[in-house]
């Protein structure tokens, strides 16, 4: 998978927050074998604090840092977070999150636009958190994104796809464009549902880290993953209404 | 001086920004500034003069979704 111009050899990004221990994210970034993590800027609470120590355990693990603006609310908090992000991460690598609901946590995507349009503009390679509205997404086009991240279901719900007509539409009308479902998945079916309408990745975080075992769930994650993309290279059969014999009936013998 | 670092009212001597991080501690590890809600960079610090009230927010690497 290319990701603006990178090679990206998993399939499955993976959240970085919420885990039990450091030590559980580690085994979970791991077992997942994923190869892009995301990660947030927090206020520092006191020189040399926790930040620090988390950046160290990032970094030794070898993956692609993807920064988030989560939590901005407008394009203005979003669009300095990403400049401050870029320090500090060393990547011009963007996971735009503008808010629009507190609630639902789902994108405002006028702002969102207008946020990707600028950093763009300003050299920065932009993921955008968005919907799989087909409107917006052309928008998000035309203002530079190259890859574009609709959610399957608001922020760590867990609910899984909850508009598959749209993400289907939304999978057709961009052929070509990489498509992550970000936000919502709770369970492997669900990132293996995604992967077999063709999305070329997912984005997942809660459902791995607050699974009872995240490092054990992160792996069955990335077979999910691995399993629904490879049946999409496969092109399943079409679903028909009515049962179809499996086994021959020519040949069948008469024993009535 | 009084000024805001992330949210609390905090007296410092310093009139540049990268010399009230000295004053403050924040001397090493990966951070970034923004002063008033704009991005400072690091190169721009020593030249970004800070006044009276101004807001300072430091920020460093967290986990994230």
């Amino acid at each position: 998978m290319e990701l603006y111009g990178a090679q990206i050899d998993s399939r499955l990004l993976l959240g970085t927050a919420q885990y039990p221990s450091p030590a559980k994210l580690t085994g979970a970034i791991k077992a997942s074998g994923t190869g892009v993590v995301t990660v947030s800027l927090r206020r520092e609470t006191v020189a040399g604090g926790s930040g620090q120590d988390f950046w160290s355990l990032i970094q030794a693990s070898g993956a692609r840092i993807l920064p988030n603006t989560a939590g901005c609310h407008s394009v203005k908090e979003a669009v300095t977070t990403a400049q401050m992000a870029r320090e500090v991460f060393g990547t011009s690598w963007i996971k735009l999150e503008v808010i629009g609901n507190a609630d639902t946590l789902q994108p405002d995507v006028f702002g969102l636009v207008e946020a990707a349009r600028i950093l763009g503009d300003d050299g920065f390679e932009v993921f955008p958190y968005t919907t799989e509205d087909l409107g917006v997404a052309d928008r998000l086009l035309r203002a530079g994104c190259k890859v574009l991240m609709p959610w399957g279901a608001p922020i760590g719900s867990g609910q899984g796809l909850r508009n598959i007509g749209g993400l289907r539409s939304m999978r057709a009308h961009f052929p070509d464009v990489p498509l992550i479902v970000d936000a919502g998945l709770g369970r492997p079916s669900h990132a293996a549902e995604a992967m077999e309408m063709g999305y070329d990745a997912v984005l997942l975080n809660t459902a791995v880290a607050k699974a009872g075992d995240p490092v054990l769930m992160a792996r069955a994650f990335a077979k999910a993953v691995e399993a629904g993309r490879e049946a999409f290279v496969a092109d399943p059969m079409l679903p028909r209404d009515m049962a179809a014999p499996s086994t021959p009936v020519i040949g069948m013998a008469d024993l009535a | 001086m009084q000024i805001s670092v992330n949210g609390q009212t905090r007296e410092v001597n310093a009139t540049t920004l990268d010399l009230a991080l000295e004053e403050l501690g924040f001397t090493g590890g990966a951070i970034a500034t923004a002063v008033n809600g704009g991005f400072v960079a690091a190169p721009a610090r020593a030249a970004h003069p800070l006044a009276a009230n101004d807001q300072l927010e430091v920020l460093a690497p967290m986990q994230g979704g």
